[in-house]
C-alpha cells in the first residue's frame, strides 16, 4: 500500500512539473498544464491512474476551499459588503439564466423533466478553481472582470446549498432513505430552521474568528515554532470545512467566511504565506484528478452527443455571461473575459450529479455523459480564455490608439514609456512636469482610459508587437524608457528595438542586478536598478541616525554606486561565459558573498584627502622632522 | 539679549580636530543657534525661504568656516548665492538685515606670520576676507574683523581649547551688544580688550 501510494505521488508530481513547465514555456496558464497531466496518466492514455482518480479529486477540493479561505483574507469585511449588490444581481441572473436556458435545451432533447433539471443546475455552476486560479495568476482580481467573475462564483457557491437541498424533493423513488446520502443536521427541518441554523454558522463563525482563532493564533504565534502556525492554518481551515459540512453548507463557502473574517487581523500575511504553496499543489492535484476523469470510452461511444452537447452548453454559458456583463455595464474587453472564463461546468457539478444519481434520478450513461462534459469543460474553457486574449481582445474593446494633436516637444524629440505602474507614473510624471509627454504604452485597460482622460497619448496593448511600437511611432522615436516590472517581457522589448530600431536609445528598469547583466549583455547601457538607489538612500540615513555625518554619507553613496556600477559591468562579462543557469541561486549567494567580502575589505574609502586637515598636519609633521 | 545665528560650514566637521574643540564650546550655549549647513543640506538643496527666516530671527549673523584657499567652503558660498536674494538682503527693497552684526569665525591651518606681504600666502586674512565684508557692508550689517584660530596644524590640544573659551566669550559679549566701536583698530576680534579681561 504504501508503495503504491508512493508510486502515485511519484507520478503525481513528475507529471506536475513535466506539463506546467511545458504549458508555461508555452506562455499557457498552470492550469492547462496540470489537465494536460491528469490527461496523460489517467485510466485511457498511460493508464497509471485508475478509478482512484474520483477519491483524489474529493481529497484535492480542499485545494478549492483553502483557496477560498485565502481570497476571503484579501477582502475586508467592509468591502464584502458593499460587493452584496454585484453578488445577488450578477449571480442571480447568472445562474437564473443559464438554468432556464439548458433546461429548454434538455427539454427539447427529449429528456425527462426533473433530469432536464438537475442537468441545468449543474450546468449553471463555473469552476471556481479554474476561474479564479486563472484570475489570480494573471493579476486581474482587482479589475471590474475579476470582481465580477468573483462576485459570481461566490452567489453559486451559496445557491449550491439549495440546490442540493431541492434535489431530493424531484426523487420520486422510495428508497430515498436507504441512499448514501449527505448526513447533515438539517435534513428533515423545515425549511425556515434550515435557513435559521445557517444563519447561526455564520454568525458562529465570526463570533469564532474573533474571540476563538485570532487568540488561539496569538498564542500559538507566542511558541515560536514556526510549523505550528501552518497546523494552526490548516486547524482553522479543516475545522470550518467541518462545521459547514456538519450542517450541510460549502465548505468553500465557509472557509471564505472565515477568511473575510480574518483578514482584520494581524496574522493575516502569516496565513497567506503559510497557505499559499499548499493552495496551489491541492488544486494542481484537483486539475489533474480532473483530467484523470475525462472517460474516453463514453466519448468514442456517442462522440456526437457529447460535442454537440459540449458546445450547446458552453455556447449557452458564455451567451447568459456576456448579458450579464451587459446588464451590469462592462466595457466590452472586460465583458467578454468575464464571457469566457466563466464559460466551464464546475466542480460542483460533479457533486450535484453523483447525488441526483444516487437518488436515481439520472440513469448511468447520463451521468456518464454529464461528467464527461463537465470534465472537457473545464479542460477546454481555459483554452478559448486564451484564444480570446490572444486573437480576439487585441482587436477590440479598449482601442490601440486615439488620436490626438501633438504639441511641438512631443513631435519633435519623441519619448515612448512603456508601462504606467508606480515606477513608470512616477517617471512620466516629472517628463511631464518639464512639458514632455511621453507616448505611454500600457496593458491595462482601464488605466489606459483613465489616462486618455487625463490628456495623455496612449496606446494600449502588448508592447512586444512590432505593430504596436510601430503606430506609437517609434520610427520617429529618440528615446524609449521600459518601466515594466516584468524581466522577460522587458528583455523582450529591449531586443526586439535594439534590433529593428537601432536609432532609437532605450533607458530601461531593471529589478535587480542580475536582471541588469542580462541587460549589459544585450548590449544596453542605460540601465536604472530599481534596488540601488533606494536602498542606498534608506542605509545612509541609518548611517545618519547613528552619528555619522550627513555631506560625507552623501559622498560615499556616491561614491559606492560608482563602484558598484563598475563591479556591475566586470561582473556581467563573466556571468556571459557561462550560461548554465541551473544553479543560479547558489552563484548569486557566491556573488553576493564576495561583494560583501569586498566592500568589508574596502571599508570606508578616503578615496580622496579633500579639506582633511588631520592629514596635512601630519604630513608637515614629518617634513619638519627631516 | 541679542540672538546669536552660527552658520557652520565644514565639509568633513568629523575630522576637523580644531573645529570640533572651539564647536564643542559653543553649540549648546543659551540664545545660540548652531546651525550646520553640510549636515542640513548634504545635497546642496538650501531650503532659502526657510534660511531668510532663521535670519529674521537672530540678531548677529556667524559665518564659521575653515579658510580654504582663502575663503569659504562651497556650501557657504552657495548658502551666500542663494540665500541674500535681491530686494530681500539688498537692493531697493532689501531692508532685511540692516543694522544686524555680521563676522567671519575661521580657522586656517597656517599661522598668522604666512598672512601678511612678506609670507608666503601675500596677503593678510583680512584682506582675503574683503568679498565677506563687502557682502555684509551691502546689506546694511555691521561687520566685525574675523575672529581666527590660525595655524591649528601646530596648536596643542590645551590651546585649542582656550580659542573654545575666547570663542564662548565672544558670543556672550555679542549677546550684551558688544558694539563695533570695541573692534576699532583691531585687525582680529580676538584682539579687543574685552575678550582680554579676566
Amino acid at each position: 500500500m504504501t508503495g503504491s501510494l508512493l508510486f502515485e505521488a511519484i507520478i503525481f508530481l513528475a507529471g506536475a512539473i513535466i506539463c506546467v513547465s511545458i504549458a508555461k514555456r508555452l506562455g499557457l496558464s498552470s492550469v492547462i498544464g496540470y489537465l494536460l497531466a491528469g490527461v496523460l496518466i489517467g485510466p485511457y492514455v498511460l493508464g497509471f491512474i485508475g478509478q482512484e482518480g474520483q477519491d483524489i479529486m474529493h481529497f484535492a477540493e480542499y485545494g478549492v476551499v483553502v483557496m477560498l479561505f485565502l481570497i476571503g483574507l484579501e477582502i475586508e469585511p467592509k468591502n464584502f459588503w458593499n460587493m452584496r449588490k454585484t453578488i445577488v444581481g450578477m449571480g442571480g441572473i447568472q445562474v437564473g439564466g443559464t438554468m432556464l436556458l439548458s433546461y429548454i435545451l434538455f427539454m427539447l432533447l427529449g429528456f425527462e423533466w426533473k433530469v432536464s433539471l438537475v442537468i441545468s443546475m449543474a450546468v449553471a455552476l463555473s469552476s471556481t478553481a479554474i476561474a479564479l486560479q486563472t484570475i489570480k495568476e494573471k493579476g486581474l482580481l482587482e479589475t471590474t472582470f475579476g470582481n465580477s467573475s468573483f462576485s459570481i462564483l461566490l452567489f453559486q457557491d451559496i445557491i449550491v446549498i439549495f440546490m442540493l437541498g431541492a434535489i431530493p424533493l424531484l426523487s420520486n423513488s422510495e428508497n430515498v432513505t436507504s441512499v448514501d446520502k449527505h448526513q447533515n443536521l438539517l435534513d428533515g427541518l423545515p425549511m425556515g430552521f434550515q435557513t435559521l441554523a445557517i444563519l447561526l454558522s455564520v454568525v458562529i463563525i465570526i463570533v469564532a474568528g474573533k474571540y476563538l482563532i485570532v487568540p488561539m493564533l496569538r498564542k500559538v504565534a507566542k511558541i515560536g515554532v514556526r510549523e505550528m502556525l501552518i497546523a494552526a492554518a490548516f486547524l482553522i481551515v479543516f475545522s470550518i470545512s467541518f462545521l459547514m459540512e456538519y450542517v450541510g453548507l460549502s465548505p468553500a463557502l465557509g472557509a471564505f467566511l472565515g477568511g473575510v473574517v480574518l483578514s482584520n487581523s494581524e496574522f493575516k500575511h502569516e496565513l497567506e504565506s503559510t497557505l499559499e504553496p499548499f493552495k496551489n499543489l491541492l488544486l494542481g492535484l484537483f486539475f489533474m484528478a480532473v483530467g484523470a476523469s475525462i472517460n474516453f470510452i463514453v466519448i468514442a461511444k456517442s462522440p456526437f452527443t457529447i460535442g454537440g452537447l459540449l458546445v450547446a452548453i458552453i455556447a449557452i454559458k458564455a451567451l447568459v455571461l456576456f448579458i450579464t456583463g451587459r446588464i451590469f455595464k462592462l466595457k466590452l474587453d472586460q465583458k467578454l473575459l468575464l464571457t469566457f472564463s466563466l464559460a466551464q461546468v464546475g466542480e460542483f457539478a460533479f457533486v450535484l450529479l453523483s447525488f441526483a444519481f444516487q437518488l436515481n434520478i439520472l440513469a448511468q450513461e447520463q451521468l456518464d455523459i454529464m461528467l464527461v462534459i463537465t470534465a472537457l469543460t473545464m479542460s477546454i474553457s481555459p483554452i478559448i480564455s486564451m484564444i480570446n486574449e490572444r486573437l480576439i481582445l487585441p482587436k477590440i474593446g479598449t482601442k490601440e490608439s486615439v488620436k490626438r494633436p501633438m504639441d511641438h516637444i512631443a513631435k519633435t524629440q519623441k519619448i515612448i514609456l512603456v508601462g504606467f505602474g508606480h515606477f513608470g507614473s512616477t517617471v512620466g510624471r516629472f517628463l511631464r512636469s518639464h512639458g514632455v509627454e511621453a507616448t505611454i504604452l500600457d496593458q491595462d485597460s482601464n488605466r489606459v482610459d483613465f489616462l486618455r482622460k487625463m490628456g495623455f497619448e496612449v496606446y494600449y496593448g502588448d508592447a512586444t508587437r512590432v505593430d504596436l511600437l510601430e503606430s506609437a511611432g517609434i520610427s520617429e522615436a529618440k528615446i524609449l524608457i521600459c518601466a515594466i516590472d516584468n524581466p522577460s517581457v522587458t528583455k523582450e522589448i529591449s531586443k526586439l528595438v535594439k534590433e529593428k530600431y537601432p536609432h532609437v536609445e532605450l533607458m530601461i528598469r531593471a529589478k535587480n542586478r542580475y536582471e541588469a547583466y542580462d541587460l549589459l549583455n544585450l548590449g544596453i547601457d542605460n540601465i536604472y536598478r530599481e534596488s540601488l538607489d533606494t536602498s542606498l538612500s534608506l542605509a545612509k540615513d541609518v548611517l545618519s541616525k547613528m552619528g555619522f555625518r550627513k555631506y560625507t554619507l552623501t559622498r560615499q553613496v556616491q561614491n559606492f554606486i560608482k563602484y558598484d556600477e563598475t563591479s556591475l559591468r566586470r561582473l556581467a562579462k563573466e556571468s556571459k561565459r557561462d550560461d548554465n543557469y541551473i544553479f543560479k541561486a547558489r552563484k548569486e549567494m557566491e556573488e553576493q558573498e564576495q561583494l560583501l567580502d569586498q566592500d568589508f575589505k574596502r571599508g570606508i574609502v578616503d578615496y580622496d584627502k579633500h579639506w582633511d586637515s588631520e592629514h596635512l598636519r601630519n604630513t608637515l609633521k614629518k617634513t619638519n622632522n627631516s | 539679549m541679542k540672538k546669536i545665528l552660527i552658520l557652520f560650514a565644514h565639509p568633513t566637521f568629523e575630522k576637523s580636530r580644531a573645529n570640533l574643540t572651539l564647536v564643542d564650546h559653543i553649540k549648546d550655549l543659551e540664545g545660540v543657534t548652531f546651525h550646520d549647513l553640510y549636515e542640513r543640506y548634504p545635497d546642496f538643496h538650501i531650503d532659502v525661504k526657510r534660511e531668510q527666516e532663521l535670519l529674521d530671527q537672530h540678531d548677529v549673523i556667524i559665518w564659521h568656516h575653515p579658510f580654504y584657499w582663502y575663503s569659504c567652503p562651497p556650501l557657504m558660498k552657495q548658502w551666500i548665492d542663494m540665500v541674500l536674494e535681491y530686494d530681500w538682503a539688498y537692493g531697493p527693497q532689501g531692508k532685511a538685515l540692516i543694522s544686524k552684526t555680521c563676522i567671519n569665525v575661521i580657522t586656517t591651518g597656517g599661522s598668522k606670520d604666512l598672512y601678511c606681504s612678506e609670507g608666503t600666502n601675500s596677503f593678510t586674512v583680512n584682506q582675503f576676507l574683503r568679498p565677506f565684508e563687502q557682502t555684509a557692508n551691502l546689506c546694511g550689517m555691521e561687520y566685525f574683523p574675523p575672529f581666527a584660530v590660525m595655524g591649528t596644524h601646530t596648536l596643542s590640544n590645551d590651546q585649542l581649547t582656550q580659542h573654545g573659551k575666547e570663542y564662548a566669550k565672544l558670543i556672550d559679549l555679542f549677546q550684551n551688544d558688544l558694539k563695533i566701536t570695541a573692534a576699532e583698530g583691531c585687525f582680529f576680534t580676538n584682539n579687543i580688550p574685552q575678550l582680554k579681561q579676566n
